[in-house]
């Protein structure tokens, strides 16, 4: 069964956190189509947080169509990834951002001037792989 | 209309409490709609537990109206009363009864009152019946006294500082539990609080209670996203008189603000973050006066 965590100091919504693992985990294959996702009932009482809370998680996780509840059975993963990532590389993807990030903080870029150089770069990659 | 009145659990209006020369609550308005948990903060004296108290009908108003379910606590006692648990303070028990007698005299003084659940609540984590209260741990003391107001059913449970005595782990257990109901049964709780870092994972509504007013209150998530903080060059403007300018504290070369300006596009310069749950409680706990018109000044006596 899928576990859940909730980092109380980062910053990041609590609802989106949930999100967040359930889309990391679809993405690296740990959870697969069929799988269920835990009960709301389940997580309450594991996380001691607040029911509508997660219920707000799996409602975004549903309008994403990652998963989908079955009336009284429970939430299912629907979502086949089109391409599935390894956790090794994963990791080395996830490196190699953190020190881009800390080359472009220490050559006095920031927050708004990387999220800008971000999409323009990725708008380019797009036009350039659909050309 | 009528739904959206059926809907609230909670509803003051210009709610006023003095206890002899000293005003405890002054002008409160709020709603809390059925459903939510939420948290009311402040300083020790902000009138939190005045606030409580006047919700369970321990109190009544010195002005203005309180309604639970759309019923005043204080005159139709016995229907809106089966509806509401408390928890007072330091959860008190009868500390030479024993788990079994609370339970007992618990469905003897309540309409309604499922000694079932309880049991199978307590039995669940481990307390004994056949204990006296008193032998009990503090954590065991707030689950028997929480599994007691639970067994009520109540629509609306209050509870005044629930977690203030409690350990770490006691604490967390306290809150499964108190999620756990929320999830079974839907119940609508407000709880006082002094610690700030739990509250996110539980809570989805908020009043921050100052000096005998309510400073903020509302949808968790809705003032998260009204507020923010912009950090841009030092200004020397009257920044006091900016209604939505909650607090700025300026440094030798830049001014950091908390505002509430809905994410409208900050002006040139100026660079938005977004404000976390804690800061935005601190924030209008040190600038009680910021969010409204600023007359501290009725406070005195000077109508009496």
């Amino acid at each position: 069964m899928f576990v859940f965590r909730l980092d109380p100091n980062s910053g990041v919504p609590p609802y989106l956190q949930l999100v967040q693992q359930v889309r990391q985990a679809i993405l690296l294959g740990f959870l697969q189509p069929g799988d269920r996702l835990p009960l709301i009932r389940e997580v309450v009482e594991s996380l001691a947080i607040n029911p509508n809370t997660v219920a707000k998680a799996y409602r975004q996780l549903e309008h994403e169509t990652l998963v989908a509840g079955r009336p009284g059975q429970g939430t299912f993963v629907t979502h086949t990834p089109t391409a599935t990532v390894s956790p090794a590389t994963y990791t080395s993807l996830r490196r190699g951002l953190q020190s881009w990030l800390h080359r472009a903080y220490a050559a006095g870029l920031d927050e708004q001037a990387i999220n800008g150089l971000f999409s323009t770069v990725h708008h380019e990659a797009k036009v350039e792989d659909v050309a | 209309m009528t739904t959206v009145m059926a809907d609230l659990a909670v509803r003051t209006e210009g709610l006023d409490k003095r206890y002899g020369r000293t005003w405890a609550l002054h002008d409160c308005t709020l709603t809390l709609p059925s459903g939510r948990v939420a948290a009311l903060v402040g300083p020790n004296g902000a009138g939190k537990t005045t606030l409580l108290r006047l919700l369970v009908g321990l109190l009544a108003p010195t002005r203005g109206s309180v309604e639970v379910f759309g019923q005043s606590p204080t005159t139709n006692t016995a229907t809106v009363l089966s509806r509401i648990g408390y928890l007072a303070q330091e959860h008190p028990l009868y500390r030479r009864f024993s788990v079994a007698d609370l339970l007992r005299f618990g469905r003897a003084c309540n309409l309604r009152f499922d000694s079932g659940l309880a049991r199978r609540r307590l039995d669940s984590l481990g307390i004994p019946l056949d204990r006296k209260a008193g032998a009990l741990s503090s954590g065991q003391q707030a689950q028997v006294a929480l599994a007691l107001a639970l067994a009520k059913r109540p629509e609306l449970l209050v509870l005044d500082e629930p977690l203030a005595s409690l350990d770490p782990l006691a604490r967390r257990e306290f809150l499964q539990t108190l999620m756990g109901a929320v999830a079974d049964d839907g119940v609508t709780v407000v709880f006082s609080s002094h610690v700030i870092g739990e509250l996110e994972r539980v809570c989805d509504h908020l009043v921050v209670l100052n000096h005998g007013r309510i400073a903020l209150s509302g949808d968790i998530e809705t003032l998260l996203a009204d507020h923010r903080l912009l950090v841009g060059p030092r200004t020397t403007n009257n920044l006091d008189h900016t209604p939505s300018v909650i607090e700025a504290t300026h440094a030798e070369r830049h001014t950091t603000m908390l505002v509430r300006d809905g994410g409208a596009p900050p002006a040139p310069g100026w660079q938005p973050y977004p404000v976390s749950l804690e800061e935005l409680i601190l924030g209008y706990l040190r600038h009680p006066a910021a969010h409204d018109t600023g007359h501290a000044a009725e406070h005195s006596e000077a109508a009496a």
